[in-house]
């Protein structure tokens, strides 16, 4: 157990310095120094050039490497010059509210998915199963932005339920405990997990019948009911723990959509308008944070997986 | 998953066996993996809504002139009608023709990027396949990298800077998307150097080249061929999100993104013909995508099955 742990967490810090590496290479594609865009058209070469001296952007690509890999150490992600503030504080500011808005939808969504999974598969090619799978194949197909589109025209305009737009208040209290006008977003954000998880699930519970535990369960005569929950819930679940880690990148994805269409203040908004900005280490300093946190969650199933599973620890 | 789930169910094939003494031809395979694939009805649905739309985005202007150049502000915002089937949008143009051309851009570069995707990922799968050892190990760990960001903000940035037309955004698109492609083909790669046929081959003495050609890439071709389809798909996604957020492409060109992304004030006014059938359009041809590829997988599951 301890070697495999071992194992992964090397595995996993040598992804992590590929991200930097990645991020590094990809800050120095699209924009090498930050001298014109600090001074503004304006500003004289000269001046442009001074101001990239003087902060270090004439030093060689390794040393600059160096630095940066040394900064990222020291936990500073880097310097907004278009904000005039640091990534950190900027992070600091927006974290928390995508974080509350992604943690809820990914629980709803696998708290919809696992029972819709286990029910299909029990009642596979009924007209039951084939009307959901054909409503989640749908629902996977349908681009992020377009069924935000649809949710909001339905919801917000034609009947009027709920608002458009998320909470703007600076609190983050403010943001959680209201309910009313962060109903659609979280229904957004959840229906787009819930169609692929469910699928998922769906074919994961399938193996798992045709498994001979369930075979022995069902001989030595249980309920279905027992079996449902002692047997096929446990081991069905397993591979939902993989799938959650591995999908953080298409939920950080979807937050970026969904954060546009509500104007909900969080990380994919600033993502978004500084994107506008061109405030290039801002926005690369979230796709390091996007790719530390997928790290970081894979690990994180791996280790729950083989927490729950004995089977993988020996293999 | 869902392949083993139904092999794993004993599910009868429903092609006949060959008579006794009937000796199946070279080509058999295929054959039965398109008798296969015809069965499928969803599959069928698929290719023909394919077919329709590529008729509909190419010959359609054709049939159906509009001015994609010039407009007139005074005829922003006309309800369909005589003369606009699907009215006008902001800026006075045409929609059904806007449609028409943003489908053009969507289609190809659904198809560039996801061939462009799949030549790296076959390239970078094979190699670390056939190679093995440290240079495998570097492909795989740089394909862990890629797998761990965002791509969708690695493509934002790339194509905010450098993107804006149909080449640039398809070689974007590609560029970042050949991950699932490599691992793939390394797979098959792997499992297929270990196969009986491939052991006998070389018995017999076939060199390496003979062996890559005759027989791991014929073989490996099917997970490729099931991977584009699914890649277009993502493709067409991707540029929908792109120019929905205003880092599609620029005028004259047409992305249906783009076309969406005034959705929400058209919405409150009340002009629904500049929203849903541009969004139905990405929705049916997305989805066709998904079909032809949920067969085409089967069907290669069916062809493995028979060998």
């Amino acid at each position: 157990m301890i070697s495999y742990l071992l194992r992964r967490v090397a595995a996993s810090i040598v992804v992590v310095f590929g991200i930097a590496l990645l991020t590094f290479i990809l800050l120095h594609a699209v924009a090498p120094t930050p001298g014109r865009a600090v001074l503004g058209d304006r500003a004289s070469p000269a001046a442009v050039n001074a101001f990239n001296r003087m902060h270090g952007y004439d030093r060689s690509i390794w040393q600059q490497f160096f630095s940066y890999i040394g900064q990222l150490f020291e936990g500073n992600l880097g310097y907004s010059y278009k904000l005039n503030q640091t990534v950190n504080s900027l992070l600091a500011e927006n974290a928390a509210r995508s974080a509350w808005l992604s943690g809820i939808s990914l629980l709803l969504s696998v708290a919809i998915a696992v029972p819709l999974g286990i029910f299909q598969a029990i009642k596979r090619n009924s007209v039951i199963d084939q009307t959901l799978t054909a409503a989640t194949f749908t629902a996977y197909s349908i681009p992020d932005n377009f069924l935000g589109i649809i949710v909001i025209g339905l919801f917000a305009v034609n009947l009027g339920w709920f608002p458009a737009e998320a909470n703007q208040s600076e609190s983050l209290v403010a943001y959680i405990t209201d309910i009313h006008s962060m109903f659609l977003p979280i229904m957004v954000l959840t229906l787009t997990s819930v169609a692929g998880y469910s699928r998922y699930m769906r074919s994961s519970a399938l193996d798992a019948l045709a498994q001979d535990y369930i075979r022995l369960a069902r001989a030595k005569g249980l309920t279905e009911s027992a079996i449902l929950r002692r047997h096929l819930l446990r081991n069905a679940s397993l591979s939902m723990i993989t799938l959650i880690g591995l999908s953080i990148p298409a939920l950080l994805g979807g937050n970026l959509i969904v954060e546009d269409l509500f104007n909900s203040h969080g990380l994919g908004l600033l993502f978004i308008n500084e994107l506008n900005n061109e405030d290039y280490p801002t926005v690369i300093a979230l796709v390091l944070i996007g790719g530390v946190l997928t790290v970081i969650g894979n690990l994180v199933a791996d280790v729950a997986l083989s927490v729950a599973d004995p089977r993988i620890r020996i293999a | 998953m869902a392949i083993i789930g139904d092999a794993s169910q004993g599910l009868p094939l429903p092609l006949p066996l060959p008579e006794g003494g009937q000796v199946q031809g070279p080509r058999a395979g295929w054959r039965l993996a398109l008798s296969s694939f015809v069965e499928n009805k969803l599959a069928v649905v698929g290719v023909a809504i394919v077919v329709l739309f590529l008729a509909f985005c190419f010959l359609g202007p054709f049939v159906y002139h509009t001015n994609q150049l010039q407009t007139d502000v005074l005829d922003a915002y006309l309800s369909p009608g005589k003369g606009h089937p699907l009215g006008t949008d902001s800026n006075g143009f045409d929609e059904l023709g806007r449609m028409m051309k943003g489908g053009q851009s969507a289609l190809e570069i659904g198809l560039f990027s996801s061939l462009i995707a799949t030549v790296i990922g076959t390239l970078v799968g094979a190699i670390a396949g056939l190679v093995g050892g440290f240079v495998d190990a570097i492909l795989m760990r740089l394909v862990d990298v890629l797998l761990s960001i965002p791509l969708l903000f690695v493509i934002l940035i790339v194509s905010a800077h450098y993107g804006a037309s149909v080449i640039r955004l398809s070689l974007i698109i590609g560029a970042f998307s050949w991950l699932v492609s490599a691992r793939l083909v390394r797979g098959e790669v792997l499992s297929l150097r270990v196969r009986d046929f491939v052991l006998a081959a070389r018995t017999m003495g076939a060199t390496r080249n003979r062996l890559i050609y005759k027989h791991l890439i014929p073989n490996a071709l099917g997970v490729v061929i099931v991977n584009i389809t699914f890649q277009v798909a993502d493709s067409i996604n991707f540029l929908a999100i792109l120019g929905f957020l205003g880092f599609g492409l620029n005028y004259p060109q047409v992305d249906w993104g783009d076309m969406l992304s005034n959705a929400l004030n058209s919405l409150q006014d009340g002009y629904w013909w500049l929203v849903y059938p541009v969004g139905i359009c990405l929705v049916v041809v997305v989805m066709a995508f998904n079909f032809i590829g949920d067969a085409l997988r089967d069907t290669v599951d069916v062809r493995l099955r028979r060998r």
